[in-house]
């Protein structure tokens, strides 16, 4: 298609697809609390990427594997309980970055664009890329609405979930599959130092005008969108980097997002849902 | 266990099951049945291993030791005895409805106005208070339409006409769907009249029997008087031994034996070993 030929089309077209995506899994990680581990595994990717290129793989398999292994592992250090969640998550979280980063240059055979993996490189996506970004986003989407009833019911209660046959444990696993997926998407769109603000800033947004948790995901994926074509057109016009950009535009929205609605004329009414 | 409740319809059943969990055993030695129409009530103080027994039992938690047998197919409506939605989960109590399986708006519309909280169908949950979110729990097993209802302290938080009424909506619940009922109370010394099995709890099962018989007792009208005979009735004993993490058992004295003898338990009947 023509509009594919300019390379900011292409990246406008690659970061909404992902906007869409992110919208709803953000608001799992936010709702479960799950930030820092989401950071965790975006971290791990730098080592995915580095282990990619030792063992000639796929970069893809290679980030999924590690992300997922880092989940895994957190999972059986936390049954040890020797060390709190996040002191874990802190270790495992820079460790792997620590570690891809020393293997990276050890390897002076590759060249590797490491800014780009840090912070992404939207305007370098290929129709190659854009076709991913669609494929996965829509199988990620896909399982999300498959999976949705029980994902929910296990983020509001564990053991309620447990008793009515909602399988909870699947559900962590479900999203943590996910996560890493998204994860493999994201890296030439954010970078994966990004990532996590783009999951939580329009979850976090989307919270305060939603009434029920599906309106939440829509909501988030829409001013995902609006973030990622509002930061592109800034970086377009300030000439800033792309991906830093766009999670500049969520965090803008985000803080309008803060001002009492009253300021806007409306009626002097609480935010929360009252009862009679 | 009740003569009118046979062994081969019990809807869950617990052989001698034991939980252990970091170095210790939170319960031991548990064996009860919960039959269709059949109203069990487990009490004990606190740390006795109501809520473990009740896990187990579900399939929240599975036994280290013993046996853990439920109906295939078997639905359950479950109500927590802990609830705390994260603000971040915008949450209406219509949605809550429709947590675990979907309903149409007439079937929610009757569960909320069964327990009295039609009113606050589009409230959030958050901003509920410790009774309405009970009720609203409530509800929300109900329409599952479950062949057992599990209760952890259903009235947690509920004042002493609401604990009333809820009792009773238990009791309606049973007649009208015939589900099975297990309740945890949260009171050592009171439970529901119409309890069919009462199972005292410190660690293992203590002792089993009907509340009437207990209702009936001068004991009983010496504590509470004629006040809640209508819908409340006490099962009071005392314990005079403890539960060592080993299994054994350290009497009042000061003896430690392998096994506990409860034959100072009035109303009860036999464990069928």
């Amino acid at each position: 298609m023509a509009i594919f030929d300019d390379f900011f089309m292409r990246a406008l077209v690659a970061g909404i697809g992902f906007a869409l995506v992110t919208g709803p899994l953000g608001c799992f990680i936010v709702w479960r609390r799950m930030a820092y581990f989401g950071d965790t595994m975006a971290h791990s990717a730098l080592l995915g990427v580095a282990l990619s290129f030792v063992f000639n793989l796929n970069l893809m398999v290679g980030v999924i594997a590690v992300a997922l292994m880092v989940s895994v592992a957190l999972l059986v250090l936390e049954k040890r309980q020797s060390l709190s969640a996040d002191a874990l998550l802190g270790i495992l979280s820079h460790s792997t970055l620590a570690l891809g980063l020393v293997i990276v240059s050890i390897m002076s055979s590759v060249r590797i664009d490491l800014m780009g993996l840090l912070f992404g490189d939207i305007l370098a996506v290929t129709t190659a890329d854009i076709q991913m970004v669609y494929g996965l986003g829509a199988i990620v989407l896909a399982v999300l609405i498959f999976f949705w009833r029980p994902l929910v019911a296990a983020t509001v209660n564990v053991e309620l979930a447990q008793a009515e046959n909602m399988k909870p444990q699947r559900s962590r696993f479900v999203l943590m599959i996910l996560l890493a997926l998204l994860i493999a998407i994201a890296m030439k769109i954010v970078g994966i130092l990004l990532i996590t603000a783009l999951l939580i800033i329009p979850a976090a947004t989307a919270r305060r005008f939603a009434l029920t948790p599906e309106i939440m995901a829509v909501l988030a994926s829409v001013l995902g969108v609006v973030a990622v074509i509002g930061g592109l057109y800034g970086s377009l016009h300030y000439d800033t980097p792309s991906g830093p950009s766009i999670v500049v535009a969520a965090l803008v929205i985000f803080l309008i997002s803060l001002v009492p609605k009253n300021l806007f004329g409306a009626k002097n009414q609480p935010v929360e849902a009252r009862h009679d | 266990m009740s003569e009118q409740f046979s062994t081969q319809n019990a809807l869950v059943h617990l052989d001698n099951v034991g939980v252990y969990r970091d170095g210790k055993w939170l319960v031991r030695g548990v064996t009860f049945d919960v039959h269709p129409q059949e109203i069990v009530t487990l009490i004990g103080p606190n740390g006795s291993g109501k809520s473990t027994s009740v896990k187990a039992a579900l399939g929240v938690l599975s036994p280290t030791e013993g046996q853990v047998v439920r109906q295939s197919d078997l639905q359950v409506g479950y109500v927590p005895q802990k609830f705390a939605l994260d603000w971040t989960l915008p949450m209406p109590v219509k949605r809550l409805m429709n947590l675990t399986q979907k309903h149409s708006h007439a079937e929610i519309e009757r569960a909320l106005e069964l327990v009295g909280i039609a009113h606050l169908k589009s409230s959030n949950v958050q901003s509920l208070s410790g009774g309405e979110t009970q009720r609203a729990l409530l509800a929300r097993a109900l329409l599952m339409q479950p062949d057992l209802l599990v209760l952890d302290e259903p009235v947690q938080g509920v004042d002493f006409a609401g604990e009333i009424a809820l009792y009773d909506l238990i009791k309606t619940i049973r007649d009208e769907t015939g589900c099975g009922i297990l309740l945890i109370s949260h009171d050592l010394h009171v439970v529901m009249a119409q309890t069919d099995t009462v199972i005292c709890m410190n660690g293992h099962v203590c002792c089993r029997g009907t509340p009437k018989l207990v209702a009936e007792s001068d004991e009983y009208r010496r504590l509470f008087g004629a006040r809640a005979a209508q819908s409340l009735a006490v099962y009071e004993h005392d314990h005079d031994h403890t539960h060592l993490p080993d299994g054994r058992v350290l009497h009042a004295d000061g003896s430690i034996h392998e096994h506990c003898d409860h034959s100072h338990d009035a109303p009860r009947e036999k464990e069928p070993h």
